[in-house]
């Protein structure tokens, strides 16, 4: 009996010991509540940086997640120095780069408790200029972690060739612009130039533009596409995006999680879509979404920016449709954008100058912004250099077969508005998506569809209701 | 004077006894004990980071409301319900295959040749990260990816058959991978279990003429017994612990409906973003409690006809 009796107790210890998995993050909460009072200080004092310090810092924290914007300085900042992978000097001021991958929210978590910390940090540990993307750039932008770029002394005539949606994305509820950006990633509608012969007769894009003019003659084409056996669109998540960039309203109004008209409309035409089989229900990024960038996947056209091309569609690739320059290009049914860093400043820099710099230097000044478009392909965010790029018969893109795409792109980038943005969108976009696929594969009606969206938004943000 | 030094010497021995304890109870004590009491006392708060994760929320006391909105919520048994169900379908395969394969492996009649070689190949799955492995699978089991397209070359199906997208698709992946990652382990548990059990039995028993099907289930199993208490109940605790496979495999969503959603994969979520150590704890002191229940289920249910 006493040997049961152990048994049971050893049993039960080790039980015990599951709970550590679990156990080692609420003991941290420790060190996570203490940022309450320093985040009122911070919130007190979020504009003491203004004055510039007489002497600055000579050390420049950058936060960000992956080596992109580091290639950029490295690249095209005069005076930049590479001392090894993680620093770099800059003048006299160490840079020192702080790098965690965003995979699992890891940035965010570490640039959060980083900024809870910031008004106690010594001055040479302060951040000094962290990244954002746009998905999630108003959850630090509308507090005072951020500092307001006219602070800094940017002036509006210095950002008066950026494109208005880039600035969109990172003003405050006040109206004071938070950050800035050097990359500008207006979307545009990629079709497989075979497939548009085999649908409409002709690859020619204002063919194909006027077959997808709006949403509702897109679905109809799709009808064509499947007839002669393709399909529309890889993924009804391919054209998620260009609906939600499109909204006329928040995803939260007054606490409450709301969902636009022009959301529903995406679900509505998609179970179209699904139901009929002109398109997947897939990830993004998964095998089977990709299957299109070949001409076995039978995939009619994509929706993406100039990077996703240029980088994503397995160019050079044997047999890829963007190898042999397969792809056409058009503007779709909207405008819409994807992806894209903005550089912003952490209140209590102790290098305001030198950031200020960077931010001039990388994201107003045209020299600079046309050697970026030239060394790295991007699309900068400088409206007179990329006209004029637009116009210039010497730039091809070999994915288009040799034509220039650039002027598909920046007339949608002149459409995009961004005023309906809110703090939550990650999340939500996140999580509609999933939730909406059971409803599509005819697993879950849409009410009980829309519940589970609601119900796994609330977990992610508790201060929401429904 | 003498007797006082020989007693000092017993002494200072198990002195060393507590000293060579020391390093294992301060680890335990500061990553296991103080973990596990924060965890309960961290269940009695709202705490949690609103706006996306800058805005500390508490901790406010709360008493037991974290508690209350977790049971009402009606996907905390669902989740459970999935739980148990992926443990229960990888399980029972696991189990009977270990025992299949155990006797064979421990019965010196049958002079099995190269049971080294077998025994470290059936362990191999379990050195892969389950994380790895569940990578593996989503592209093994795309609906373009290699499986598939071995079973419509065969005829066997007759179109790609989308498995993230059924329910049983992907609960018998995880199942399926749950059993070929940890067969080996239990395999190799179990006929240490059986290796220990007296020739003596066997070689009476064969005399009497009994079947090997009978000396299975007469002997070997009823003396396997404190073995298999204890591979089912640290296979119970780590089935509920259930997380790696199907949160990999579904991409976090828990497949369609979430119906392979477990409760680890919701405590990750209520501490992704949100950090909220509330519910989190909450979640935490209900799985601990179900597990000590189940746990003396099973124990009961082995010990009871013991006589």
């Amino acid at each position: 009996m006493k040997r049961k009796a152990l048994a049971l107790l050893l049993t039960v210890a080790t039980a015990a010991t599951m709970l550590v998995g679990c156990g080692d993050k609420p003991a941290d909460s420790n060190e996570s509540s203490t940022p309450v009072e320093s985040n009122s200080e911070s919130e007190a004092t979020p504009d003491s940086s203004v004055e510039a310090p007489a002497e600055e810092g000579k050390v420049l924290n950058i936060y960000c997640w992956n080596e992109e914007f580091k290639t950029r300085v490295t690249d095209h900042y005069p005076g930049y120095e590479v001392v090894d992978g993680t620093h770099g000097k800059i003048g006299d001021v160490d840079v020192v780069w702080n790098i965690t991958p965003s995979d699992d929210n890891a940035y965010q978590n570490n640039l959060d408790a980083t900024l809870l910390g910031q008004a106690d940090a010594a001055a040479d540990d302060k951040i000094d200029l962290f990244l954002l993307e746009a998905d999630y750039a108003l959850k630090y932008v509308d507090t005072p972690y951020t500092m307001n770029i006219k602070d800094l002394g940017i002036t509006d005539a210095d950002i008066a060739d950026q494109y208005k949606y880039t600035q969109d994305i990172v003003t405050d509820s006040t109206g004071a612009i938070k950050g800035l950006s050097w990359q500008g990633c207006p979307g545009a509608l990629f079709y497989n130039r075979q497939a548009a012969i085999d649908i409409l007769g002709s690859d020619d894009a204002a063919t194909v533009q006027a077959a997808v003019k709006d949403w509702d003659t897109f679905v109809a084409t799709a009808a064509d596409a499947k007839a002669a056996g393709y399909k529309m669109c890889s993924s009804v998540n391919d054209t998620y995006r260009v609906y939600s960039n499109n909204v006329s309203s928040k995803w939260v109004v007054d606490g409450k999680i709301n969902i636009d008209d022009n959301i529903m409309k995406w679900v509505e035409d998609s179970k179209v879509l699904v139901d009929n089989g002109y398109a997947g229900t897939h990830d993004l990024w998964s095998a089977d979404w990709s299957a299109g960038f070949f001409p076995e996947g039978k995939v009619f056209c994509y929706f993406g920016p100039a990077w996703l091309i240029n980088f994503c569609m397995s160019k050079g690739e044997e047999g890829a449709i963007a190898t042999d320059g397969g792809w056409g290009i058009t503007e779709g049914p909207q405008g819409f954008f994807w992806g894209g860093t903005w550089m912003a400043a952490a209140a209590g820099t102790d290098n305001p100058s030198l950031v200020k710099d960077l931010m001039l230097k990388l994201t107003c000044d045209k020299d600079i912004m046309v050697d970026i478009v030239r060394a790295d392909d991007d699309f900068v965010n400088n409206k007179p250099a990329m006209e004029e790029m637009a116009n210039d018969a010497s730039y091809s893109s070999d994915v288009f077969g040799g034509i220039n795409p650039l002027s598909y792109y920046v007339a949608g980038a002149d459409s995009i508005d961004l005023s309906n943005l809110s703090a939550y969108d990650q999340g939500c976009n996140e999580e509609f998506q999933n939730a909406m696929k059971d409803y599509f594969t005819g697993k879950a009606d849409l009410d009980t569809a829309l519940e589970t969206f609601k119900k796994n938004v609330v977990v992610k943000y508790p201060e929401l209701t429904y | 004077m003498k007797q006082k030094v020989k007693r000092g010497k017993v002494v200072s021995f198990n002195k060393w006894g507590y000293i060579f304890l020391i390093p294992f109870v301060v680890v335990y004590v500061t990553f296991q004990l103080i973990p596990l009491f924060r965890t309960i006392y961290n269940s009695l708060f709202e705490n949690y980071m609103a706006n996306g994760g800058l805005v500390q929320v508490g901790p406010n006391w709360v008493g037991l409301k974290n508690y209350s909105s977790m049971f009402k919520n009606p996907d905390l048994w669902k989740y459970l319900g999935n739980t148990m169900l992926l443990w229960i379908m990888g399980f029972v395969p696991q189990i009977a295959m270990s025992l299949l394969l155990g006797a064979w492996f421990s019965d010196p009649s049958l002079r099995l040749k190269g049971t080294r070689f077998f025994k470290t190949v059936i362990y191999l799955p379990n050195l892969i990260m389950a994380s790895a492995f569940s990578m593996l699978f989503v592209v093994l089991f795309a609906v373009g990816g290699p499986i598939n397209s071995v079973l419509v070359n065969l005829k066997i199906l007759s179109a790609p058959f989308d498995f993230m997208n059924s329910i049983w698709g992907v609960r018998g992946l995880v199942a399926g991978m749950n059993f070929l990652m940890w067969f080996g382990n239990t395999t190799i548990l179990l006929m240490a279990g059986m290796m220990g059990i007296d020739t003596n039995l066997y070689e009476a028993a064969e005399v009497d003429g009994a079947t090997s099907t009978q000396i299975f289930f007469r002997i070997t199993l009823p003396l396997l017994r404190p073995i298999l208490i204890y591979v089912m109940i640290t296979s119970l605790i780590g089935g509920l612990q259930m997380f790696d496979v199907p949160q990999i495999l579904t991409n976090k969503k828990g497949g369609p409906l979430e119906t392979s959603m477990t409760l680890i994969m919701l405590l990750n979520r209520h501490i992704g973003i949100s950090k909220n150590y509330g519910m989190a704890g909450a979640l935490s002191v209900i799985l601990f409690i179900v597990t000590g229940a189940l746990s003396l289920v099973v124990f009961r249910f082995n010990t009871k006809t013991e006589k």
